[in-house]
């Protein structure tokens, strides 16, 4: 079992949540960035920041992971992210 | 090829030989560079000598030669796709799998035995008949069946009648089958290597020099090398390889899990494939059941397996074959693969002049290996890239021209 930290409810079993993709660094409301947002997607050997949502409890958050090792470096609420 | 092994048998001496020769010094520059050593990039290498007489070429392979996904797939072969594009591209792959030994003179197992992709529902029902109306149209045979069908296709699947995904049916492809995907591999390298080309393992790409749009010399670890052309075939790893090049590909990772039984008498003499229950098996001609199904619910960039996975796979092939339960798994494992928006693959020129891809293979390119590396080499060595080819262009995604697969791949690779 992989735990993943659920801001409000603690960690719990990763098969909780859904995995909603990296957080975008294009805008799709911007007419040049849009081809960007749609297809080109983040795709680091390292650091990942994505979003996250825990299901029973729908919370979305944001986490960052180690898309090498599949660590689990912080998660955080989304504009509440902690220094 | 009979007669020849029977001359071999039969002499009193037996001269050792080698399929692959050992790893030769890098020379300063080839005409053609192939940046991984799999199964695409090594039957481009082929067909480059072969068809084109192209023959100063180095094949670069990071690892040992096909120890990525090439080692890894589940060997589906199949045209049974969704758009025009696409089953014109995988029909003619199966075609060239279904003269690869004797063209090779190298045994690849090739096994015609025909998939079966069941139903469980009415809307599966109906995007089968669309599969199978295209599938017609375009000359392969592919054709929706009732589940008595199903039935005498495959007498020991569990139909659940009555139950929650009981079978309504399903879409038999008889043009489907598997092959060794080592032999493929080895096959198209031995021939290669004696046709001249180079093939360099543990030599990895670690950058590029470039003179303006085109790539001057490739950066290995054991040195550089000038290129005239490069071919970039690198499975899991092509985001990142085509980084390094200065560009950025529409490709995510996402692991991709299987797993084989202990081997069983023959009981199943077809592909099985269920949409619904994310899974497919294959007996394979040692007994083992193949089993695969979907890919992870997240990007990750590792070949690590989750337990999760695996009891999912286990689910599923226990649901369509429940007398399996006492049955022990004997391997497991997880290739990293190069996800694209449409699952569909790239395949031609990139941003760069003479620099050349056949990526985004994702969950679904080992079908593809013959055909792809004989079109690629015709792309490199004329330098136009040829009609069958044509709509999987990177720039489709610029143009909003996608080639969407989805439908036709996610659960049957
Ligand atoms: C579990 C699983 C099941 C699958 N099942 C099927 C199936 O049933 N049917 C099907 O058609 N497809 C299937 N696939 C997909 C299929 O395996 C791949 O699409 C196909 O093998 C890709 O071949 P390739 O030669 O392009 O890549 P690979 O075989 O991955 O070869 C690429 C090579 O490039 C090398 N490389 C990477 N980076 C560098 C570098 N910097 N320098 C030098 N070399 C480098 C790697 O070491 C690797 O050997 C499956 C994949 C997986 C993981």
């Amino acid at each position: 079992m992989k735990l993943l930290t659920c801001p409000i409810n603690g960690p719990r079993n990763i098969t909780e949540f859904q995995y909603l993709g990296p957080v975008r660094g294009a805008s799709a409301e911007r007419a040049g960035e849009l081809v960007e947002a749609l297809f080109y997607h983040e795709n680091p050997l390292g650091p990942l920041k994505e979003w996250w949502r825990h299901t029973p409890s729908n919370t979305v958050f944001i986490a960052e992971r180690h898309t090498v090792s599949d660590e689990i470096l912080a998660t955080w609420l989304p504009n509440r992210r902690p220094d | 090829m009979p007669l020849t092994l029977l001359r071999y048998g039969l002499r009193p001496r037996h001269v050792s030989f080698r399929d692959i020769p050992p790893t030769p010094e890098l020379k300063r520059g080839y005409d053609v560079v192939i940046i991984g050593g799999g199964g695409h990039g090594l039957a481009a290498a082929y067909y480059l000598g072969k068809a084109h007489g192209i023959r100063n070429v180095a094949v670069l392979e990071k690892g040992y030669l096909a120890g990525g996904n090439t080692a890894r797939n589940t060997t589906t072969i199949r045209s049974n796709y969704l758009t025009e594009e696409s089953i014109r591209f995988y029909k003619e792959g199966v075609g060239l799998f279904a003269t690869m030994s004797d063209d090779l003179g190298f045994n690849i197992m090739f096994s015609q035995r025909g998939q079966l992709t069941l139903a469980h529902s009415e809307g599966a029902l109906r995007s089968f008949h669309l599969r199978a109306e295209m599938g017609k149209h375009m000359g392969t045979r592919t054709e929706v069946v009732d589940a008595k069908t199903v039935r005498d296709l495959c007498p020991h699947v569990n139909l659940d009648l009555g139950g929650l995904h009981e079978v309504t049916g399903g879409l038999w492809h008889a043009d489907g089958g598997t092959a060794r995907h080592d032999a493929v591999a080895w096959g198209y390298a031995k021939r290669a290597a004696e046709l001249g080309v180079e093939i360099h393992q543990r030599t990895e790409v670690t950058g590029f020099r470039k003179a303006g749009d085109r790539v001057t010399h490739v950066v290995t670890g054991r040195g550089e090398i000038a290129a005239g052309q490069v071919l970039q075939a690198v499975g899991g790893l092509n985001g990142q390889v085509a980084e390094m090049a200065g560009f950025r590909l529409p490709i995510r990772c996402f692991p991709l899990q299987a797993m084989v039984t202990q081997p069983l008498k023959p009981f199943l003499d077809i592909l099985l494939s269920s949409a619904d229950l994310h899974t497919y098996l294959v007996q394979s001609s040692r007994g083992e059941i193949v089993i695969g199904g979907g890919s992870d619910p997240y990007q990750l960039a590792s070949t690590r397996s989750t337990l999760d996975q695996k009891e999912h796979l286990a689910e599923g092939a226990l649901h369509l074959f429940p007398f399996l339960h006492q049955v022990k798994l004997l391997r497991q494992w997880t290739g990293i693969t190069d996800m694209t928006p449409d699952y569909s693959p790239i395949m031609g020129a990139s941003p760069l002049q003479n620099y050349w891809l056949d990526c985004g293979w994702g969950t679904w390119g080992f079908k593809a290996t013959p055909v792809a590396g004989k079109r690629m080499a015709e792309a490199v060595a004329t330098g136009r890239v040829p009609d069958l080819l044509r709509p999987f262009d990177l720039r489709r995604f610029d143009r909003f021209a996608l080639v969407n697969e989805m439908g036709a791949t996610a659960a049957s690779h």
